[in-house]
């Protein structure tokens, strides 16, 4: 398929570097991109994708948007209040490009119906805020072989990594189990800089288009870092040996997908 | 000896364990703490008994759960 006129233009920073051009694009406008969570990192990571021109970009999230969350979720406005988040991310998207197709998912990411909502999509991003959710989609993803990316944000603090089957540890390599329910801060009271999730969020926005393009190298088998307050970014290196891990060594354990208990906190689901 | 913890060297005393470690580095939630020394994982239950050398490269991974 050619591109027409204004697609050329559109496109025009990105078609003139040596690692897109008229050939990566076209990879982009194929590509399809499965976001879970329309919150903090969710909202930069579609609003990217949707810029990028990534032909397919799938948005699931059971919840409506509060007032609470427009500090942060950029891709909400203060007239979309009320709004269920998927809707109002949508009508961000396409206003935004519309080349692109926008399917949403209001519902919550469960053990039920994860491997259906992640069969069609090339590449999963982790926007969720709670560990039940994050070993979900670790899980999911290692068992349908999905490359994903994950993050996670608190306070001043971020974090990524990237998981591409076969090359490099998963999660749960690196955290066994998820923490006991409120053991360790994940909700609405340790506060979050609301530039965290654009900082976080446009790297696994990255993280999705070079796996796309095929270009430079992803961050798998590293967790990336960032501590805002000390300006600190620190790439460290993961241990390779994955041959133990319950989900994705040699001899897993863990066969079948777990409904973790939810931490309890209040209006915060995926 | 000297240590490398989160990418900064350190003297510390002789012998010292990873537990005694993450209680110097007040690592927060330390029950929940992944540890790696030389780009391999500490086995959680073992930070008592390991033992760290001079010259290790240890790195503390926490959870992250936050994103909505």
């Amino acid at each position: 398929m050619a591109f027409t006129n204004e697609q050329l233009e559109r496109y025009s920073r990105h078609i003139i570097l040596k690692e897109v051009g008229a050939k990566g694009q076209k990879k982009l406008l194929n590509a399809k991109v499965l976001i879970i969570g329309a919150g903090g990192l969710g909202a930069p990571v579609a609003m990217y994708l949707a810029a990028a021109g990534i032909g397919t970009i799938g948005i699931a999230d059971a919840d409506e948007v509060d007032l609470s969350n427009l500090q942060r979720q950029i891709i909400h406005a203060t007239k979309d209040v009320g709004k269920p988040k998927v809707q109002s991310a949508k009508e961000t998207m396409e206003a935004m490009n519309p080349d692109v197709k926008v399917v949403t998912y209001h519902t919550f990411v469960t053990s039920e119906n994860i491997m259906d909502l992640i069969k069609d999509y090339d590449f999963i991003i982790d926007g969720t805020d709670n560990f039940p959710a994050k070993f979900l989609i670790n899980d999911a993803c290692v068992m349908a072989k999905k490359p994903f990316s994950h993050a996670g944000i608190i306070r001043f603090q971020g974090q990524l990594m990237t998981y591409v089957p076969g090359e490099g540890p998963c999660y749960r390599c690196v955290f066994k189990n998820p923490p006991p329910k409120d053991a360790v801060p994940t909700c609405k009271q340790a506060g979050v800089i609301g530039a965290m999730g654009g900082v976080i969020g446009s790297l696994q926005a990255m993280e999705a288009i070079k796996y796309i393009l095929g270009k430079g190298q992803l961050l798998t088998g590293y967790l990336l870092t960032y501590d805002a307050l000390k300006m600190e970014f620190r790439k460290v290196k993961l241990p390779s040996d994955t041959h133990n891990c319950a989900v994705c060594g040699d001899h897993p354990t863990i066969t079948e997908l777990i409904d973790y208990e939810q931490a309890e906190c209040d209006g915060v689901h995926l | 000896m000297t240590i490398t913890v989160a990418g900064n060297k350190k003297e510390v005393a002789d012998n010292l364990t990873v537990a005694q470690l993450i209680a110097d580095e007040n690592v927060e939630t330390p029950q929940y703490v992944t540890v790696t020394i030389n780009d391999d994982f500490v086995q959680s239950g073992t930070f008592e008994e390991t033992v760290l050398k001079d010259g290790d490269v240890v790195e503390f991974l926490y959870f992250m759960g936050g994103g909505q």
